[in-house]
Protein backbone atom coordinates (compact mmCIF):
# COMPACT_ATOMS: atom_id res chain seq x y z
CA UNK A 1 0.00 0.00 0.00
CA UNK A 2 1.45 3.39 -0.84
CA UNK A 3 1.84 6.05 1.51
CA UNK A 4 0.06 9.35 0.42
CA UNK A 5 2.62 11.64 1.99
CA UNK A 6 5.88 9.86 0.64
CA UNK A 7 4.74 8.09 -2.10
CA UNK A 8 6.52 4.83 -0.61
CA UNK A 9 5.75 1.82 1.22
CA UNK A 10 3.80 2.25 4.27
CA UNK A 11 6.22 0.93 6.49
CA UNK A 12 2.86 -0.50 8.78
CA UNK A 13 -0.38 -1.03 7.08
CA UNK A 14 -2.81 0.92 7.59
CA UNK A 15 -6.14 1.60 5.92
CA UNK A 16 -6.94 5.11 6.32
CA UNK A 17 -8.61 5.86 3.21
CA UNK A 18 -9.81 4.61 -0.52
CA UNK A 19 -8.09 6.42 -2.27
CA UNK A 20 -4.69 4.36 -1.15
CA UNK A 21 -6.03 1.13 -2.83
CA UNK A 22 -5.78 0.10 -6.24
CA UNK A 23 -8.59 -1.54 -8.14
CA UNK A 24 -6.66 -5.27 -7.39
CA UNK A 25 -6.26 -4.61 -3.70
CA UNK A 26 -9.79 -3.90 -3.32
CA UNK A 27 -10.77 -7.26 -5.15
CA UNK A 28 -8.20 -8.79 -3.41
CA UNK A 29 -9.75 -8.01 -0.03
CA UNK A 30 -13.78 -8.41 -1.14
CA UNK A 31 -12.86 -12.27 -2.45
CA UNK A 32 -11.44 -12.43 1.04
CA UNK A 33 -14.16 -11.05 2.62
CA UNK A 34 -15.75 -13.78 0.41
CA UNK A 35 -14.65 -16.32 1.31
CA UNK A 36 -14.70 -15.54 5.30
CA UNK A 37 -18.42 -14.99 4.86
CA UNK A 38 -18.79 -18.87 3.27
CA UNK A 39 -17.06 -19.57 6.56
CA UNK A 40 -13.95 -20.98 5.07
CA UNK A 41 -11.56 -19.22 7.62
CA UNK A 42 -9.77 -19.62 10.65
CA UNK A 43 -11.30 -18.47 13.80
CA UNK A 44 -8.36 -18.39 15.84
CA UNK A 45 -6.52 -16.19 12.82
CA UNK A 46 -6.18 -13.44 15.18
CA UNK A 47 -5.51 -15.06 18.82
CA UNK A 48 -3.78 -13.41 21.16
CA UNK A 49 -4.08 -9.86 19.40
CA UNK A 50 -5.65 -6.69 20.47
CA UNK A 51 -7.56 -4.08 18.87
CA UNK A 52 -7.94 -0.94 20.59
CA UNK A 53 -11.21 0.78 19.41
CA UNK A 54 -10.58 4.76 19.60
CA UNK A 55 -14.30 6.64 18.83
CA UNK A 56 -13.71 10.16 19.54
CA UNK A 57 -17.96 10.21 18.20
CA UNK A 58 -21.08 8.17 18.44
CA UNK A 59 -21.27 4.93 16.32
CA UNK A 60 -22.98 1.80 16.76
CA UNK A 61 -22.37 -0.25 13.81
CA UNK A 62 -18.88 0.32 12.62
CA UNK A 63 -17.35 0.11 16.55
CA UNK A 64 -19.81 -3.04 16.91
CA UNK A 65 -19.08 -4.45 13.73
CA UNK A 66 -14.67 -4.16 14.23
CA UNK A 67 -15.37 -5.70 17.54
CA UNK A 68 -17.25 -8.66 16.45
CA UNK A 69 -14.73 -8.94 13.74
CA UNK A 70 -12.06 -9.29 15.69
CA UNK A 71 -14.27 -11.55 18.79
CA UNK A 72 -14.88 -14.18 15.32
CA UNK A 73 -11.19 -14.10 14.92
CA UNK A 74 -10.21 -15.03 18.22
CA UNK A 75 -8.56 -11.43 18.85
CA UNK A 76 -9.58 -9.08 21.60
CA UNK A 77 -10.76 -5.28 22.05
CA UNK A 78 -10.14 -2.64 24.24
CA UNK A 79 -12.32 0.69 24.45
CA UNK A 80 -12.21 3.58 26.69
CA UNK A 81 -15.99 3.67 27.90
CA UNK A 82 -17.15 7.10 26.79
CA UNK A 83 -15.31 10.50 25.28
CA UNK A 84 -15.51 12.29 28.15
CA UNK A 85 -14.01 9.62 30.05
CA UNK A 86 -10.52 10.21 27.70
CA UNK A 87 -7.66 11.95 28.20
CA UNK A 88 -8.43 13.95 25.69
CA UNK A 89 -11.35 15.39 27.61
CA UNK A 90 -8.05 16.48 29.59
CA UNK A 91 -6.47 18.41 26.93
CA UNK A 92 -3.83 15.93 25.36
CA UNK A 93 -3.44 15.86 21.73
CA UNK A 94 -4.08 12.99 19.31
CA UNK A 95 -0.83 12.41 18.75
CA UNK A 96 -0.05 11.15 22.67
CA UNK A 97 -2.70 9.57 22.91
CA UNK A 98 -1.80 7.54 19.72
CA UNK A 99 1.46 7.24 20.83
CA UNK A 100 0.10 5.95 24.27
CA UNK A 101 -2.33 3.68 23.01
CA UNK A 102 0.23 1.55 20.48
CA UNK A 103 2.06 0.75 23.59
CA UNK A 104 -1.41 -1.36 24.81
CA UNK A 105 -2.65 -3.48 21.07
CA UNK A 106 -1.77 -4.51 18.03
CA UNK A 107 -4.20 -2.57 15.89
CA UNK A 108 -6.03 0.78 16.11
CA UNK A 109 -9.04 1.86 14.98
CA UNK A 110 -9.83 5.35 14.90
CA UNK A 111 -13.24 7.96 14.28
CA UNK A 112 -11.95 11.26 14.73
CA UNK A 113 -14.76 14.68 14.08
CA UNK A 114 -11.37 16.18 12.56
CA UNK A 115 -10.30 15.27 8.50
CA UNK A 116 -7.33 13.68 8.35
CA UNK A 117 -7.29 12.51 12.32
CA UNK A 118 -6.50 8.80 11.05
CA UNK A 119 -3.77 10.09 8.85
CA UNK A 120 -2.00 11.68 11.93
CA UNK A 121 -3.01 8.77 13.78
CA UNK A 122 -0.56 6.73 11.60
CA UNK A 123 2.00 8.92 11.25
CA UNK A 124 2.13 8.89 15.54
CA UNK A 125 1.06 5.01 15.76
CA UNK A 126 3.95 1.99 15.92
CA UNK A 127 0.77 -0.61 15.02
CA UNK A 128 -1.83 -0.67 12.39
CA UNK A 129 -4.01 2.08 12.07
CA UNK A 130 -7.65 1.51 10.29
CA UNK A 131 -9.28 4.60 9.55
CA UNK A 132 -13.68 4.20 10.70
CA UNK A 133 -14.29 7.96 9.66
CA UNK A 134 -12.48 11.10 9.95
CA UNK A 135 -15.17 13.88 10.14
CA UNK A 136 -16.36 14.67 6.63
CA UNK A 137 -13.44 12.62 5.12
CA UNK A 138 -13.01 8.97 4.55
CA UNK A 139 -14.43 6.20 5.86
CA UNK A 140 -13.04 3.25 4.14
CA UNK A 141 -13.91 0.13 5.66
CA UNK A 142 -18.06 1.49 5.18
CA UNK A 143 -16.58 1.88 1.58
CA UNK A 144 -15.56 -1.70 1.26
CA UNK A 145 -18.64 -3.32 2.73
CA UNK A 146 -20.87 -0.76 0.18
CA UNK A 147 -18.36 -2.27 -3.37
CA UNK A 148 -18.58 -5.75 -1.12
CA UNK A 149 -22.38 -5.93 -1.06
CA UNK A 150 -23.23 -4.91 -4.65
CA UNK A 151 -21.27 -6.95 -5.52
CA UNK A 152 -22.97 -9.62 -4.02
CA UNK A 153 -25.81 -8.97 -6.52
CA UNK A 154 -23.77 -7.78 -9.86
CA UNK A 155 -20.77 -7.06 -11.31
CA UNK A 156 -19.26 -3.33 -10.00
CA UNK A 157 -18.07 -3.00 -13.46
CA UNK A 158 -19.97 -0.27 -15.48
CA UNK A 159 -23.10 -0.04 -13.31
CA UNK A 160 -25.26 2.93 -13.15
CA UNK A 161 -25.42 4.15 -9.55
CA UNK A 162 -27.32 7.14 -8.35
CA UNK A 163 -26.17 8.91 -4.77
CA UNK A 164 -28.87 10.45 -3.41
CA UNK A 165 -29.34 13.17 -0.49
CA UNK A 166 -26.68 14.64 1.22
CA UNK A 167 -23.79 14.72 -1.18
CA UNK A 168 -22.11 17.37 0.49
CA UNK A 169 -21.10 16.55 4.17
CA UNK A 170 -21.39 12.28 3.16
CA UNK A 171 -18.65 11.03 3.87
CA UNK A 172 -19.73 7.56 3.15
CA UNK A 173 -20.93 9.01 -0.65
CA UNK A 174 -17.24 10.81 -1.44
CA UNK A 175 -15.58 7.69 -0.92
CA UNK A 176 -17.91 5.12 -2.95
CA UNK A 177 -17.71 7.01 -5.61
CA UNK A 178 -14.17 7.52 -5.35
CA UNK A 179 -13.71 3.52 -5.64
CA UNK A 180 -16.59 3.17 -8.37
CA UNK A 181 -14.21 5.50 -10.41
CA UNK A 182 -11.98 2.43 -10.60
CA UNK A 183 -14.66 0.37 -11.75
CA UNK A 184 -16.29 2.65 -14.73
CA UNK A 185 -19.76 3.05 -13.06
CA UNK A 186 -21.93 5.92 -14.13
CA UNK A 187 -22.83 8.30 -11.26
CA UNK A 188 -26.14 10.09 -10.89
CA UNK A 189 -26.33 12.48 -8.22
CA UNK A 190 -29.74 13.39 -6.90
CA UNK A 191 -29.26 16.20 -3.87
CA UNK A 192 -30.85 19.07 -2.27
CA UNK A 193 -29.69 22.33 -3.31
CA UNK A 194 -26.57 23.11 -1.26
CA UNK A 195 -26.17 19.70 -0.46
CA UNK A 196 -24.31 18.73 -4.05
CA UNK A 197 -21.35 16.61 -4.45
CA UNK A 198 -17.91 19.34 -3.57
CA UNK A 199 -17.24 20.83 -6.46
CA UNK A 200 -13.62 19.47 -6.09
CA UNK A 201 -14.60 15.71 -5.89
CA UNK A 202 -17.15 15.90 -9.06
CA UNK A 203 -13.64 17.21 -10.93
CA UNK A 204 -11.66 14.90 -10.07
CA UNK A 205 -14.03 11.90 -10.51
CA UNK A 206 -14.84 13.34 -13.72
CA UNK A 207 -10.52 13.52 -14.45
CA UNK A 208 -10.32 9.75 -13.77
CA UNK A 209 -13.21 9.75 -16.60
CA UNK A 210 -16.28 9.21 -14.79
CA UNK A 211 -19.29 10.29 -16.35
CA UNK A 212 -21.84 12.01 -13.62
CA UNK A 213 -25.10 13.29 -14.20
CA UNK A 214 -26.77 15.94 -12.58
CA UNK A 215 -30.57 15.24 -11.56
CA UNK A 216 -33.18 16.89 -10.24
CA UNK A 217 -35.43 14.02 -8.29
CA UNK A 218 -35.15 10.26 -8.47
CA UNK A 219 -38.14 9.56 -10.22
CA UNK A 220 -35.82 11.47 -13.63
CA UNK A 221 -33.63 7.94 -12.88
CA UNK A 222 -35.51 5.33 -10.81
CA UNK A 223 -35.87 3.08 -14.32
CA UNK A 224 -32.46 3.15 -15.16
CA UNK A 225 -30.08 3.19 -12.52
CA UNK A 226 -29.06 -0.36 -11.07
CA UNK A 227 -28.51 0.62 -8.04
CA UNK A 228 -29.29 3.27 -5.36
CA UNK A 229 -27.28 4.56 -2.86
CA UNK A 230 -29.42 6.52 -0.05
CA UNK A 231 -27.40 9.00 2.77
CA UNK A 232 -29.51 10.74 5.18
CA UNK A 233 -29.84 14.65 5.01
CA UNK A 234 -29.23 16.30 8.83
CA UNK A 235 -31.72 18.28 10.15
CA UNK A 236 -28.70 20.39 11.59
CA UNK A 237 -27.94 21.56 7.68
CA UNK A 238 -31.37 23.57 7.28
CA UNK A 239 -32.00 26.67 9.46
CA UNK A 240 -35.23 25.42 10.42
CA UNK A 241 -37.58 21.96 10.74
CA UNK A 242 -40.11 23.00 8.36
CA UNK A 243 -37.52 23.80 5.85
CA UNK A 244 -36.13 20.15 6.51
CA UNK A 245 -39.16 18.50 6.17
CA UNK A 246 -40.11 20.17 3.09
CA UNK A 247 -36.63 19.15 1.38
CA UNK A 248 -36.39 15.68 3.06
CA UNK A 249 -39.82 14.48 2.09
CA UNK A 250 -38.45 15.11 -1.78
CA UNK A 251 -35.75 12.90 -0.88
CA UNK A 252 -37.65 9.55 -0.35
CA UNK A 253 -37.73 5.78 -1.00
CA UNK A 254 -41.45 4.52 -1.21
CA UNK A 255 -43.46 1.31 -2.98
CA UNK A 256 -44.48 3.46 -5.45
CA UNK A 257 -41.53 5.16 -6.62
CA UNK A 258 -40.24 1.58 -7.04
CA UNK A 259 -42.88 0.55 -8.87
CA UNK A 260 -40.65 1.62 -12.21
CA UNK A 261 -37.54 0.64 -11.08
CA UNK A 262 -35.53 -2.37 -13.03
CA UNK A 263 -36.37 -5.86 -11.09
CA UNK A 264 -32.76 -6.15 -10.49
CA UNK A 265 -32.26 -2.66 -8.77
CA UNK A 266 -30.26 -2.67 -5.44
CA UNK A 267 -31.03 -0.22 -2.69
CA UNK A 268 -28.16 0.73 -0.23
CA UNK A 269 -27.60 3.15 2.90
CA UNK A 270 -24.86 3.29 5.54
CA UNK A 271 -27.75 3.73 8.17
CA UNK A 272 -28.89 5.22 10.22
CA UNK A 273 -31.61 5.69 8.39
CA UNK A 274 -34.88 8.48 9.53
CA UNK A 275 -37.73 8.66 6.95
CA UNK A 276 -35.60 8.53 3.86
CA UNK A 277 -36.61 5.12 3.25
CA UNK A 278 -40.49 3.49 3.35
CA UNK A 279 -39.99 0.95 5.87
CA UNK A 280 -42.47 -0.62 3.36
CA UNK A 281 -39.41 -0.92 1.19
CA UNK A 282 -37.61 -3.40 3.72
CA UNK A 283 -39.53 -5.88 2.48
CA UNK A 284 -38.96 -5.94 -1.23
CA UNK A 285 -36.62 -7.32 -3.23
CA UNK A 286 -34.70 -4.39 -3.34
CA UNK A 287 -33.94 -3.85 -0.39
CA UNK A 288 -30.47 -4.23 0.77
CA UNK A 289 -29.17 -2.24 3.54
CA UNK A 290 -29.37 -4.65 6.58
CA UNK A 291 -27.58 -7.46 4.70
CA UNK A 292 -25.06 -4.32 3.87
CA UNK A 293 -24.72 -3.27 7.40
CA UNK A 294 -24.58 -6.97 8.38
CA UNK A 295 -21.59 -7.41 5.50
CA UNK A 296 -19.50 -5.13 7.72
CA UNK A 297 -18.33 -8.12 10.33
CA UNK A 298 -16.86 -10.16 7.09
CA UNK A 299 -15.24 -6.92 5.17
CA UNK A 300 -14.05 -5.99 8.49
CA UNK A 301 -12.56 -9.20 9.43
CA UNK A 302 -11.00 -9.25 6.03
CA UNK A 303 -9.24 -5.33 6.98
CA UNK A 304 -7.97 -6.85 10.71
CA UNK A 305 -6.16 -10.06 9.40
CA UNK A 306 -5.03 -7.61 6.21
CA UNK A 307 -3.27 -5.34 8.79
CA UNK A 308 -2.68 -7.67 11.60
CA UNK A 309 -1.25 -11.28 10.26
CA UNK B 1 32.97 48.99 -19.67
CA UNK B 2 33.05 49.45 -15.60
CA UNK B 3 30.22 47.72 -14.02
CA UNK B 4 28.91 51.13 -12.89
CA UNK B 5 28.60 52.05 -17.02
CA UNK B 6 27.02 48.57 -17.86
CA UNK B 7 24.83 48.94 -14.88
CA UNK B 8 23.65 52.30 -16.12
CA UNK B 9 23.56 50.90 -19.92
CA UNK B 10 21.02 47.87 -18.86
CA UNK B 11 18.88 50.72 -16.64
CA UNK B 12 19.04 48.75 -13.53
CA UNK B 13 16.56 50.15 -11.05
CA UNK B 14 18.32 49.37 -8.17
CA UNK B 15 22.12 48.96 -7.01
CA UNK B 16 24.33 45.97 -7.39
CA UNK B 17 24.52 43.98 -3.99
CA UNK B 18 28.17 42.33 -3.16
CA UNK B 19 26.80 39.50 -1.22
CA UNK B 20 23.31 37.84 -1.08
CA UNK B 21 20.92 36.60 -3.90
CA UNK B 22 19.11 38.17 -6.63
CA UNK B 23 15.76 36.30 -7.90
CA UNK B 24 15.58 37.21 -11.03
CA UNK B 25 12.50 36.37 -13.89
CA UNK B 26 9.29 36.78 -11.41
CA UNK B 27 6.50 36.87 -13.26
CA UNK B 28 5.02 40.14 -13.00
CA UNK B 29 3.07 41.50 -10.28
CA UNK B 30 4.66 38.25 -7.77
CA UNK B 31 7.65 39.76 -5.98
CA UNK B 32 5.91 41.09 -2.86
CA UNK B 33 4.20 37.20 -2.73
CA UNK B 34 8.04 35.82 -3.42
CA UNK B 35 9.14 38.19 -0.38
CA UNK B 36 5.68 36.99 1.86
CA UNK B 37 6.99 32.98 0.68
CA UNK B 38 10.40 33.63 1.52
CA UNK B 39 9.49 34.71 5.54
CA UNK B 40 10.69 38.27 5.16
CA UNK B 41 8.29 41.34 6.58
CA UNK B 42 9.26 44.64 7.98
CA UNK B 43 10.48 42.92 11.08
CA UNK B 44 13.59 40.87 9.49
CA UNK B 45 16.64 42.05 9.17
CA UNK B 46 17.56 41.96 5.65
CA UNK B 47 18.73 44.20 3.21
CA UNK B 48 15.88 44.14 0.45
CA UNK B 49 15.77 45.67 -2.53
CA UNK B 50 12.37 45.15 -5.30
CA UNK B 51 11.69 46.36 -9.12
CA UNK B 52 8.67 45.38 -10.20
CA UNK B 53 7.18 45.26 -14.25
CA UNK B 54 10.39 45.48 -15.80
CA UNK B 55 10.31 45.21 -18.96
CA UNK B 56 11.77 41.72 -19.95
CA UNK B 57 12.45 40.64 -23.87
CA UNK B 58 11.27 37.27 -23.21
CA UNK B 59 8.12 37.70 -20.38
CA UNK B 60 6.88 41.46 -20.97
CA UNK B 61 7.56 42.10 -17.50
CA UNK B 62 8.89 41.04 -14.64
CA UNK B 63 9.93 41.45 -11.32
CA UNK B 64 13.30 41.03 -9.69
CA UNK B 65 14.15 40.90 -6.13
CA UNK B 66 17.79 41.55 -4.61
CA UNK B 67 18.40 40.45 -1.01
CA UNK B 68 22.03 41.56 0.59
CA UNK B 69 24.09 38.83 2.56
CA UNK B 70 21.59 36.35 2.74
CA UNK B 71 22.14 33.23 0.30
CA UNK B 72 19.05 31.32 -0.01
CA UNK B 73 18.89 27.49 0.64
CA UNK B 74 17.60 25.39 -1.77
CA UNK B 75 14.74 24.96 -0.15
CA UNK B 76 13.84 28.36 0.28
CA UNK B 77 14.68 28.69 -3.11
CA UNK B 78 11.67 26.13 -4.51
CA UNK B 79 9.51 27.63 -2.63
CA UNK B 80 9.31 30.49 -4.72
CA UNK B 81 8.39 27.51 -7.76
CA UNK B 82 5.03 27.79 -6.06
CA UNK B 83 4.17 31.11 -7.48
CA UNK B 84 6.80 31.81 -9.95
CA UNK B 85 8.00 29.17 -11.55
CA UNK B 86 10.22 30.74 -14.21
CA UNK B 87 12.09 32.43 -11.76
CA UNK B 88 16.04 32.16 -11.61
CA UNK B 89 17.90 32.47 -8.69
CA UNK B 90 21.45 34.04 -8.56
CA UNK B 91 24.07 33.89 -5.52
CA UNK B 92 26.63 36.85 -5.19
CA UNK B 93 29.66 36.97 -3.90
CA UNK B 94 32.25 39.85 -4.03
CA UNK B 95 29.40 41.27 -6.83
CA UNK B 96 30.07 38.15 -8.91
CA UNK B 97 27.65 35.48 -10.16
CA UNK B 98 29.00 32.60 -8.19
CA UNK B 99 25.93 30.36 -8.93
CA UNK B 100 23.12 30.26 -11.33
CA UNK B 101 19.87 27.97 -11.22
CA UNK B 102 16.23 27.84 -11.80
CA UNK B 103 13.47 27.21 -9.39
CA UNK B 104 12.16 23.35 -8.99
CA UNK B 105 8.73 22.81 -7.84
CA UNK B 106 8.92 20.93 -4.78
CA UNK B 107 6.92 17.43 -4.75
CA UNK B 108 5.95 18.12 -0.86
CA UNK B 109 5.81 21.24 1.05
CA UNK B 110 5.63 21.41 5.29
CA UNK B 111 4.93 23.89 7.71
CA UNK B 112 4.82 26.87 5.16
CA UNK B 113 1.13 26.82 3.84
CA UNK B 114 -1.47 26.64 5.94
CA UNK B 115 -4.75 24.30 4.83
CA UNK B 116 -8.26 26.52 4.35
CA UNK B 117 -10.39 23.15 5.46
CA UNK B 118 -11.45 24.36 8.91
CA UNK B 119 -11.61 20.53 10.04
CA UNK B 120 -8.78 19.66 9.48
CA UNK B 121 -6.57 18.01 11.82
CA UNK B 122 -3.69 20.36 10.83
CA UNK B 123 -5.34 23.49 12.15
CA UNK B 124 -5.59 22.16 15.52
CA UNK B 125 -3.18 21.86 19.03
CA UNK B 126 -1.26 18.97 17.45
CA UNK B 127 2.31 18.52 17.16
CA UNK B 128 2.28 18.65 13.48
CA UNK B 129 3.17 21.14 10.24
CA UNK B 130 1.03 21.04 7.57
CA UNK B 131 2.21 19.13 4.81
CA UNK B 132 0.96 19.64 1.55
CA UNK B 133 1.64 17.32 -2.17
CA UNK B 134 2.07 19.87 -5.04
CA UNK B 135 0.10 18.23 -8.09
CA UNK B 136 -0.74 19.65 -11.33
CA UNK B 137 -4.31 20.82 -9.43
CA UNK B 138 -2.34 22.61 -6.77
CA UNK B 139 -1.37 22.15 -3.43
CA UNK B 140 -2.88 18.80 -1.81
CA UNK B 141 -3.31 18.86 2.19
CA UNK B 142 -1.62 15.29 2.97
CA UNK B 143 -4.46 14.85 5.82
CA UNK B 144 -7.70 15.95 4.59
CA UNK B 145 -7.51 15.92 0.62
CA UNK B 146 -8.39 19.65 0.52
CA UNK B 147 -7.07 21.19 -2.62
CA UNK B 148 -5.86 24.77 -2.81
CA UNK B 149 -5.91 25.56 -6.53
CA UNK B 150 -5.03 29.36 -6.41
CA UNK B 151 -4.27 32.20 -4.83
CA UNK B 152 -1.07 29.96 -2.70
CA UNK B 153 0.55 33.35 -1.09
CA UNK B 154 -3.05 33.93 0.71
CA UNK B 155 -2.27 30.96 2.50
CA UNK B 156 0.79 31.08 3.83
CA UNK B 157 1.57 30.82 7.48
Amino acid sequence: MIDSITGGELPTRHIISIGDFDRNEIDRLLDHAGQIDNKNYDENALRGKILAALFFEPSTRTRMSFESAMARLGGTSLSVGSIEACSMAKGETLADTIRVVSGYADAIVIRHPKEGAARLAAEFSTVPVINAGDGAGQHPSQTLLDLYTIRQSMPIDGIDIALIGDLRYGRTAHSLAFALSLYNARLHTISPKGLELPATLAAELAGRGMEIIEHDDIGEVISEVDALYMTRIQRERFPDSASYFNVSSNYRITPELLARAKRHLIILHPLPRVDEIDPRVDESSHARYFEQSRNGVPVRMAMLMQVLQ
Amino acid sequence: MTNTESAENEGLLVRRIRNGTVIDHIDGGEALNVVKILGITGTTQESLSIATNVPSRDMGRKDIVKLANRELSKEEVDRIALISPRATINIIRNFKVCEKKGVETPSLIEGLVRCPNPGCISNTNEPILSKFRVTPKGLHCCYCDWVIAKDVPGHII
